[in-house]
């Protein structure tokens, strides 16, 4: 579903990311795992076309998208899930759900979205930075649901969250999954990681070092913690 | 004490004027970043507008209202098209310094067509007069301005709180990139914003016609004083803008009736203040618009 060759970013003279290249099977979730400064959330935001200084390509479903702009790359599926979260502080809840375009045939209606996350029924008319992190995280992932993207990009939706809401994000992810929804995910925590996804790619120093399946997560979870430095 | 509530009347017609001037500054400042200092310069042209249709083509001033606006929307869309936005992505130094100069040019411009001594306007003949307001009597067309832009901003205020479009340029404004990739055009708003933003400056222009002196100085002197009205409202808040509008108006006014050495400098005291007190002013949030 998604082909990434030989992408190199840069933030002014320094090179964050060599020579990516990675795939994401339609219905996978994969996840990229590694240290503060990797440059994962730089690989998310090259794939959106929110980051400009890169070369490479990058492939949605067999179509080139490297020159879209990052409008046309949502419309295309693709459905961003930032690391803050990025919820509007002038929107109230329920226009920080409607703001996006609904862009494929599996959007979820708002009543399903209220149905799947009721705090954010009751919340509807709030100010979108009144919900607490956890309840904007949802609302988050809440968005790219509703606009019925084919791809979610989601920048470590369960970092700084209690124990209890990141069970309940996997289990969201869980039910996108189900749905046959894909999603490429960063995630810190490999435990969790090893329970919602498919795959695993290890990043260092902007490279990708090496691809695991759950089974070898599992096995050498000790060494990836270690690595990681938590 | 009818002298001081005449007072606050005036003020309120002044901050009519501040109000209208504040909110384009406000939006344009929200959605492009960028300090618009020909904003008083399109002010002048609004007024100019509403004399040249009445004294060349002989067209009155209420088709001036609806007219002369609407030209200068699409003057200001043609600006920003073809100068603002190559600047954007650049320094707002830049920006500051291309609508600088094109305020010099326009008021040069009319100073050289039109010579530093003031056009004549009448009033409408409809608002001629005045209306009896219980304490005092007051100039019908004044009362007119003072509603007319209540009712303006008013509406501004809906577009941007109830509606799709209000929603949009809320959210392009509080976060360009992120719109963006929430599959948001938002490079379409910014041309449509900007000339908005001028058409209510022009707007302002026609309404001071008939009751402020019509000549080529008449914006720039104005436009500090707007500055510092959006800097006491929030910058590109709306809401503050608009506010700040009418307060600063209001309180200029009563400042002149007590303190007439003061009148001024009043309202940069008062900018001082708010800027000591809430350095986001007194509406403001992040940058951005808001309601
Ligand atoms: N705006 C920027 N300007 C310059 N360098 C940056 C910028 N943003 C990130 N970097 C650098 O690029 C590298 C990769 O950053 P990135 O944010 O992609 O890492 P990350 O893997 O997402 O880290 P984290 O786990 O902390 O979120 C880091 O060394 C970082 O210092
Ligand atoms: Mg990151």
């Amino acid at each position: 579903m998604l082909r990434v060759r030989g992408l190199t970013a840069t933030y002014g003279e320094a090179r964050v990311l060599q020579d990516v290249s990675l795939d994401v099977e339609s219905g996978q979730v994969v996840t990229l795992v590694g240290r503060n400064g990797a440059g994962k959330t730089t690989l998310l935001r090259c794939l959106m076309g929110l980051h400009r200084s890169m070369e490479g390509t990058i492939e949605l479903d067999d179509r080139d998208i490297t020159r879209l702009s990052p409008h046309q790359r949502c419309r295309a599926g693709l459905g961003y899930v930032p690391d803050d979260r990025g919820i509007y502080a002038s929107l109230n809840v329920e226009e920080n759900l409607t703001l996006p375009p609904t862009v494929g045939p599996d959007a979820w209606s708002l009543e399903q979205v209220y149905e799947a996350f009721p705090v954010l029924a009751d919340r509807r008319r709030q100010a979108g930075t009144h919900l607490s992190g956890g309840e904007q995280q949802m609302l988050s992932i809440a968005r790219v649901l509703r606009m019925g993207s084919r791809l979610l990009l989601c920048d470590e939706p369960t970092e700084g969250l209690s124990p209890l809401l990141v069970q309940q994000i996997g289990d969201i992810l869980r039910n996108v999954k189900a749905h046959g929804v894909t999603v490429l995910l960063i995630e810190q925590n490999v435990h969790f990681a090893s329970t919602v996804a498919d795959r695993h790619h290890l990043i260092a120093q902007g490279r990708l070092v090496e691809s695991l399946d759950n089974a070898e997560v599992k096995e050498r979870e000790h060494e990836l913690l270690e690595y990681l430095g938590i | 004490m009818d002298g001081l509530l005449q007072q606050i009347f005036n003020g309120l017609v002044s901050g009519s004027f501040y109000a209208l001037l504040a909110l384009g500054l406000s939006v344009i400042f929200g959605m492009l970043g960028v300090v618009n200092f020909a904003h008083g310069a399109f002010y002048m042209l609004g007024a100019f507008g509403a004399f040249i249709l009445l004294d060349s083509f002989g067209l009155s001033w209420w088709l001036a209202l609806f007219v002369v606006p609407a030209v200068l929307g699409i003057v200001g869309m043609v600006l920003e098209r073809t100068l603002v936005h190559r600047l954007v992505a650049l320094d707002p130094l830049y920006n500051f310094l291309l609508t600088f100069g094109i305020a010099l040019i326009l008021q040069d411009l009319m100073r050289l067509r039109y010579g530093v001594q003031s056009q004549p306007f009448s009033r409408p003949e409809l608002l001629d007069g005045s209306l009896n307001l219980g304490l005092f009597s007051y100039p019908k067309y004044q009362v007119f301005v003072l509603l007319f832009s209540i009712v303006i901003s008013g509406l501004v205020w809906l577009v941007l709180t109830r509606t799709r479009v209000g929603m949009v340029v809320r959210a392009a404004t509080e976060r360009a990139d992120l719109s963006q990739a929430l599959g948001i055009n938002v490079g379409r708003w910014v041309t449509p914003v900007f000339g908005f933003g001028i058409a209510l400056a022009g707007l302002a222009g026609v309404l001071a016609a008939p009751m402020r002196a019509v000549n080529s100085s008449m914006g720039g002197d104005l436009i500090i004083v707007i500055f510092a009205v959006v800097v006491i409202g929030g910058l590109g808040s709306v809401f503050g803008s608009v506010t700040a509008g009418y307060v600063v108006g209001m309180l200029t006014a009563v400042g002149n009736f007590y303190l007439p050495a003061l009148s001024q400098s009043l309202v940069f005291i008062l900018m001082a203040l708010v800027l000591l007190l809430r350095p986001a002013g007194l509406f403001g949030r992040e940058e951005g618009v808001h309601a």
